[in-house]
């Protein structure tokens, strides 16, 4: 038992550090985002946000995920340790997603005249948050750790399928979010400065993305170990 | 399979005759969709929103609505007297208990929709005689798909506080892609417009329902097996 308290003393001091090391590096993206890059010729210094929410989007979308296949997993293994990872990941998820809700219309008002529209990606996006939001309700409301951990699993998996109905359903609609700049067939259509700055900021998200899931995941074990038993409560 | 197939609709015969005896949920289902039709008569402006204009999405929000009441009851029957585990003690595949009970909760939803249907022909003064098949169809395609996840999830559901308002939380999102289907095929349907135009939808939502059947068919084990 105190070796499992260590092991998770162990995983929240990583945690820490690479949220550290993300952090100093998020200040970067900003310094450089602010300072380095070009303001963009039709959205002016609104388009600076960009570097926060598409980021932010990024890390959102790659937690869903990440439910979705350590759920999977869990229901596979049946090891505790996955369940406190998937909810670990959502509950990260849900802060990202509040983030990218939350930069989206400060941007879309001054460029697209509108707080809100009912575009395939943001209706997905929104999607995806309310899923984080059914996830953690539904592990908040069952007592019982085994019955919430099984569950939660199955909603993660549904979901997961699901979001693909959604976008495909929603995208027969007109869509009004800008095309996409970075996965597409031909070269990506940003300015070189541009280019570096957004995938720099991908990446440093994406570390800030691991290095939250893991001090979350480390106090959950923690917990775990407190109450005596494996994945007694997270 | 043959015996498979029977005993999967021995579960839904037993629920749907446990429910025929006390009739309450399907009464107030219905009741309940009735009063969704009144209250969306009364939420738009007569003279500014036609009545065909607004009527394929009162028809679709009333079924989705008075499916989720309808769904909550799936597995509060086996809450008493521990009889879920009476039904899980029986010498027969977990996926056949699910399958019953997805049955089951189609009739259920099925039935609900028969009887909006006319309503929503009374009060919406909407002509479907032209359209009826493919309105059933299409009722039919759409339910499918949301009543597999809602039967999972109201499984799920019976163990919490609260589980009447737990069951939309978690459904909802998931009726999002067969409603907006629905309602795309609807419309088309009603202004006569040709297959073609509905094909794109109609294979959505086919998808969708086979999808989903199989999915939950393969999950529903890991939440009864402790």
């Amino acid at each position: 038992m105190n070796s499992e308290l260590a092991s998770a003393r162990r995983i929240i001091r990583l945690g820490f550090a690479l949220t550290a090391i993300a952090l100093i590096a998020v200040a970067g993206v900003y310094v450089r985002a602010l300072m380095y890059t070009p303001i963009e010729v039709r959205q002016g210094a609104a388009q600076k946000i960009f570097y926060v929410h598409a980021p932010a989007a990024w890390a959102a979308l790659m937690a869903f995920s990440v439910v979705g296949i350590v759920s999977a997993l869990y229901l596979w293994l049946k090891d505790p340790r996955l369940d406190l990872f998937a909810a670990s990941s959502a509950e990260v998820g849900l802060a990202f997603s509040v983030v990218m809700l939350t930069t989206g219309p400060i941007w879309g008002k001054p460029v697209w005249g509108t707080w809100w529209t009912w575009d395939a990606r943001l209706t997905l996006t929104l999607m995806i948050f309310l899923l984080f939001l059914g996830y953690l309700t539904l592990r908040a409301a069952l007592s019982d750790p085994s019955e919430r951990a099984r569950f939660s699993a199955v909603v993660g998996i549904l979901g997961l399928v699901l979001v693909p109905f959604i976008h495909l359903s929603v995208y027969l609609f007109r869509t009004l979010h800008p095309a996409p700049i970075l996965l597409k067939p031909s070269k990506p259509s940003l300015p070189d400065s541009m280019l570096a700055t957004l995938l720099y900021a991908l990446a440093t998200f994406t570390l800030l993305y691991i290095g939250f899931v893991t001090t979350r995941y480390g106090l959950a074990r923690a917990v775990a170990a407190q109450s005596g038993r494996e994945g007694t409560d997270a | 399979m043959a015996s498979w197939i029977r005993l999967a609709w021995l579960i839904a015969a037993k629920d749907l005759r446990v429910e025929l005896r006390s009739k309450t949920a399907l009464l107030s289902s219905l009741v309940f969709a009735a009063l969704v039709l009144v209250v969306f008569n009364f939420a738009r402006d007569a003279s500014l929103v036609s009545s065909t204009v607004l009527a394929p999405s009162v028809l679709w929000i009333t079924i989705a609505f008075a499916a989720v009441i309808a769904l909550n009851r799936a597995f509060n029957l086996e809450r008493e007297n521990a009889s879920m585990s009476g039904l899980l003690l029986a010498p027969i595949s977990r996926g056949v208990i699910y399958v019953g009970k997805f049955l089951a909760n189609l009739a259920f939803v099925a039935a609900v929709e028969l009887v909006t249907l006319p309503l929503f022909v009374l009060f919406f003064n909407v002509d479907i005689w032209d359209s009826l098949g493919g309105l059933l169809g299409v009722m039919a395609l759409a339910s499918i798909g949301f009543v597999a996840v809602g039967t999972i999830f109201s499984a799920m559901v019976v163990k919490t506080r609260f589980a009447e308002l737990m069951l939309p939380v978690l459904l909802l999102p998931f009726m999002v892609p067969p409603l907006i289907g629905a309602v795309q095929v609807t419309t088309r349907l009603l202004s006569g417009r040709p297959l073609s135009e509905m094909l794109g939808w109609l294979r959505l939502l086919a998808v969708y329902d086979v999808v989903f059947v199989t999915l939950c068919v393969m999950v529903f084990p890991a939440l009864v097996d402790e």
